[in-house]
């Protein structure tokens, strides 16, 4: 939980709005300790390759022997100075250690450094970046996927025309994917902090849901749908002219033209493979 | 406690004070005096004049016995009062009063939790801050605010009060209790570590001589419920929701234990309490990490489960787990609903929880034998199939994955810390229900899994619509479905009165009553972004209905 909240307009992790930038009100300790001289960084990083790092990972997370994830450990997180490792480090890593025998100073330019990386946290217990890793996104098939395009899709979307080149604009595989499920908006929000950029720009062909409304003597309003709920609605005619109109179960007749809306029925019947097989189509679309 | 905690000795003296002072119990509601006074028995009885607890009352039903509001006249409903609270530190008349460890001053917080109404006063909270008003005009009394040492602000779910004491929890992870008259404080305590970043939105809940009290951590953090005793402070039980040592019960249910005492399950939100078992039972959270369950195969107890506690001694009755290995970060921290309703015939001792992963769940609530689940959400497409125990397990393509899965409900939820409503008279469980979609992607294939929510992306991509939905408890049957035009809004949670009215919001900005039976809106006002669920209260009888929206809370009454 957190978790969430207003749920009208507000996600549930709009954390941004609350100040939990790095050291702001919001932040914990590990955001909020000063940075630490990088000499004495730089020299704990090499304490920590050579004596931690083989066991508690080259980022801290744990390792193949058995060594704990030092970004979440109490003793790392109440830790100033050092003062929670020593006793660890003198008591059960002793043995561990061997002849490397850690002085304060060494312990000190140690703590520095993991204090460091955990500094370097995004938020909501998310771990630092770590190196770059290849992730394949683009694992459908084309083929399967032109099939699909002009089963389901072709009645509205053409590769010839809105969706001329779509393949060479600038997007990665997954802001591609989420740009056409979504039916040109990219999608909204909930990308969670430090989660990088994942919604594209929107498709400048996209069209506006529109409305007609009809009111009892027949006289009719259309225009661009500004919003609605079950008592008013409210629309922009085309001299842009906002008009209102209270809503009393079916009076006034309301029709609104969503061009989304068969995106939408279809979230519910893609298969992940026809999504992953339309994209690899799509991509292929220069 | 740790040994940081403590407790303001110079205060330890007052509570045989103010005990001295004490009318008889359950007589607080004379406004003329201001005597506030709850006690602590007269919160197992209907829910009626006063609203001293965070549902109302033990049930978190959230149902009113309140009737003077009905179908018949709720059209009148009209504004008796609206009023805006200030956070921070102020100065006014009369000059907030300052409390805290910490040297930040956090403002901006809104009104996202219970407003409890005892003795004709009003206490609200945001983070940071508690508010007292006059409930007949909204008038502030007092105001307390908190300096901050920093975590997580994201809400307050509210007080909860025990005879003159007020009790509240703060971001950076005190209870603090107040003298609920003057706003002064008693003292505090800390209940959970800030610097392994925990943080503390819950609204703590007074059964008998214990205040039960929940936090929250996004850092693989272990969850757990603590009682403090309502007049030091002092610790009474404190349960963790993972095996926390060798020889724990559901330590085979993780690959070890370290994974086990990083793996979540906060007790986010206020439990429900029988007072015939004497059961405490909440839901718990998610494990952790949330989204990359690699590292933690097995079903990881006690997250996403229904808990039964021994209220005296934090001892486990009874779970019920309703996310087995839950790996899309929904918690059941939704309000475990106490019903009694016939099951096969039979008359049944039950709770219900419409819960965050769009299933539908009933128990029985003194063995925690299982009696329904059912899928609410019209869309909901995660899970695999149900366990032996009639649970949803996630189904490994509807998790986050590199190429991308299509998934529904989003984080959010089909719903969330909204809570639901049961009302005896129809029979029918209300709650939102969100069938909105997102494309979940692996971007930590580390085999240890990430930490917290790192390790993924998640993008909406839309949604096919947002319904109140009323479901039979016994059954899990959905009775009927009402859409909201506005797919992009949502409730905030619902109250049901014995007026055969349930209010609630509609994510456009409008506060509604419908009627109960079917749905259909019988009264409606535009308040704008409502921000916490709707309440009741009587006083000199006539009723009020009151909501947040924001910083403002609006008060509506009949002339």
């Amino acid at each position: 939980m957190r978790k969430a909240l207003v749920v009208a307009a507000v996600s549930l992790w709009s954390i941004a709005a609350f100040g939990q930038g790095r050291g702001g009100v919001a932040s914990f300790p590990a955001q909020q300790r000063d940075p630490a001289d990088p000499a004495l960084v730089a020299r704990g990083r090499a304490i920590y390759d050579t004596e931690c790092r083989r066991c508690h990972g080259a980022d801290l997370r744990g390792g193949e022997q058995g060594g704990s994830n030092l970004l979440r450990v109490p003793a790392v997180l109440n830790d100033r100075e050092g003062e929670l490792l020593q006793p660890v480090l003198q008591g059960s890593h002793k043995e561990r250690l061997g002849p490397a025998v850690l002085g304060p100073d060494d312990v000190k330019a140690l703590a520095a450094y993991i204090h460091s990386v955990l500094a370097l946290a995004p938020g909501q217990g998310a771990p630092p970046p770590g190196p770059p890793v290849e992730l394949k996104v683009l694992v459908g098939d084309a083929t399967a996927g032109e099939r699909y395009f002009t089963a389901r899709c072709a009645s509205c979307h053409s590769v010839t025309g809105d969706l001329k080149g779509i393949g060479a604009r600038d997007l990665g595989p997954a802001q591609l994917q989420n740009l056409w499920i979504a039916g040109g908006r990219g999608g909204g929000g909930g990308r969670g902090r430090g989660a990088g950029p994942v919604a594209p720009p929107p498709m400048t062909t996209r069209r506006e849901t529109t409305v007609t409304v009809t009111l009892p003597n027949g006289q009719k309003y259309e225009g661009r749908l500004e919003r609605i709920d079950d008592f008013m609605v409210t629309l922009t005619q085309a001299d842009g002219t906002p008009r209102s109109f209270r809503r009393n179960g079916d009076v006034p007749k309301v029709d609104v033209r969503d061009p989304l809306e068969a995106h939408r029925n279809l979230l519910p019947i893609y298969t992940d493979k026809d999504i992953h097989d339309v994209t690899a189509y799509l991509a292929g679309v220069k | 406690m740790s040994a940081k905690n403590f407790v303001a000795a110079s205060l330890l003296l007052a509570p045989v004070l103010l005990a001295a002072q004490n009318p008889a119990p359950g007589t607080g509601t004379g406004t003329g005096t201001r005597t506030v006074v709850v006690d602590p028995t007269t919160l197992t009885k209907p829910l009626a004049d006063e609203w001293a607890t965070f549902a109302g009352d033990y049930t978190s039903r959230r149902y009113s016995t309140l009737k003077q509001i009905n179908t018949s006249n709720v059209k009148n409903l009209t504004l008796a009062w609206m009023t805006s609270v200030l956070t921070g530190p102020r100065g006014g008349v009369p000059p907030t009063i300052i409390g805290g460890v910490g040297t930040r001053e956090f403002t901006g917080g809104t009104i996202k939790g219970a407003v409890l109404q005892v003795g004709g006063i009003l206490y609200v909270t945001a983070p940071d801050n508690v508010w007292a008003l006059d409930a007949l005009d909204g008038r502030e009394i007092w105001h307390y605010f908190w300096r901050t040492r920093g975590a997580t602000h994201i809400g307050n779910r509210g007080a909860a009060i025990w005879n003159n004491y007020l009790f509240f929890e703060t971001p950076d992870n005190y209870l603090v209790s107040l003298d609920a008259r003057t706003g002064k404080e008693r003292w505090y305590v800390e209940i959970a570590d800030f610097e392994e970043q925990y943080f503390s939105t819950p609204a703590p809940v007074v059964v008998g001589n214990h205040v039960i009290v929940g936090t929250g951590n996004d850092l693989d953090g272990p969850g757990f419920l603590q009682s403090f005793d309502p007049e030091t402070g002092k610790l009474q039980w404190k349960f963790y929701t993972v095996p926390m040592k060798a020889g724990d019960p559901g330590l085979e249910t993780w690959p070890s234990l370290e994974t086990a005492k990083y793996g979540g399950g906060h007790t986010w939100m206020p439990g429900s309490y029988d007072p015939e078992t004497k059961f405490y039972i909440f839901g718990t959270g998610n494990p952790s990490p949330a989204y990359t369950g690699v590292g933690r195969p097995g079903d990881n107890l006690y997250t996403c489960a229904l808990v039964a506690l021994n209220v005296d001694t934090g001892k486990m009755a009874w779970h019920y787990q309703m996310s087995p290995h839950d790996t899309h970060d929904w918690d059941t921290v939704q309000n475990p609903m106490l019903i009694d309703a016939p099951v096969n015939g039979k008359p049944r001792k039950l709770v219900s929880v419409a819960a965050r992963n769009g299933y539908f769940f009933t128990v029985d609530r003194v063995t925690g034998e299982h009696i329904v689940t059912t899928k609410y959400g019209t869309h909901t497409n995660w899970a695999g199939g149900l366990n032996s125990k009639k649970a949803p397990w996630p189904a490994p393509e509807k998790e986050a994955i590199i190429p991308g899965a299509l998934v529904s409900p989003v984080e959010g939820g089909t719903t969330n810390w909204q809570p639901s409503a049961y009302s005896p008279d129809t029979g029918l469980a209300y709650t939102q229900e969100a069938n909105s979609f997102n494309m979940l992607y692996l971007t930590d294939p580390d085999p240890r899994g990430s930490m917290g929510l790192g390790g993924k992306l998640r993008v909406e991509v839309g949604s096919t619509g947002k319904f109140l939905t009323a479901i039979e408890p016994a059954t899990g049957k959905v009775a009927w479905r009402r859409k909201y035009p506005n797919s992009g809004g949502g409730g905030i949670g619902f109250l049901a009165t014995a007026g055969g009215l349930l209010f609630g919001g509609d994510g456009s900005g409008n506060l509604i009553a419908h009627d109960a039976k079917d749905g259909k809106p019988l009264w409606h006002t535009r308040v704008g972004n409502i921000s916490n669920a709707p309440q009741t209260y009587a006083i000199d009888g006539k009723q009020y209905l009151l909501v947040g929206t924001g910083d403002q809370l609006w008060a509506f009454n009949l002339y």
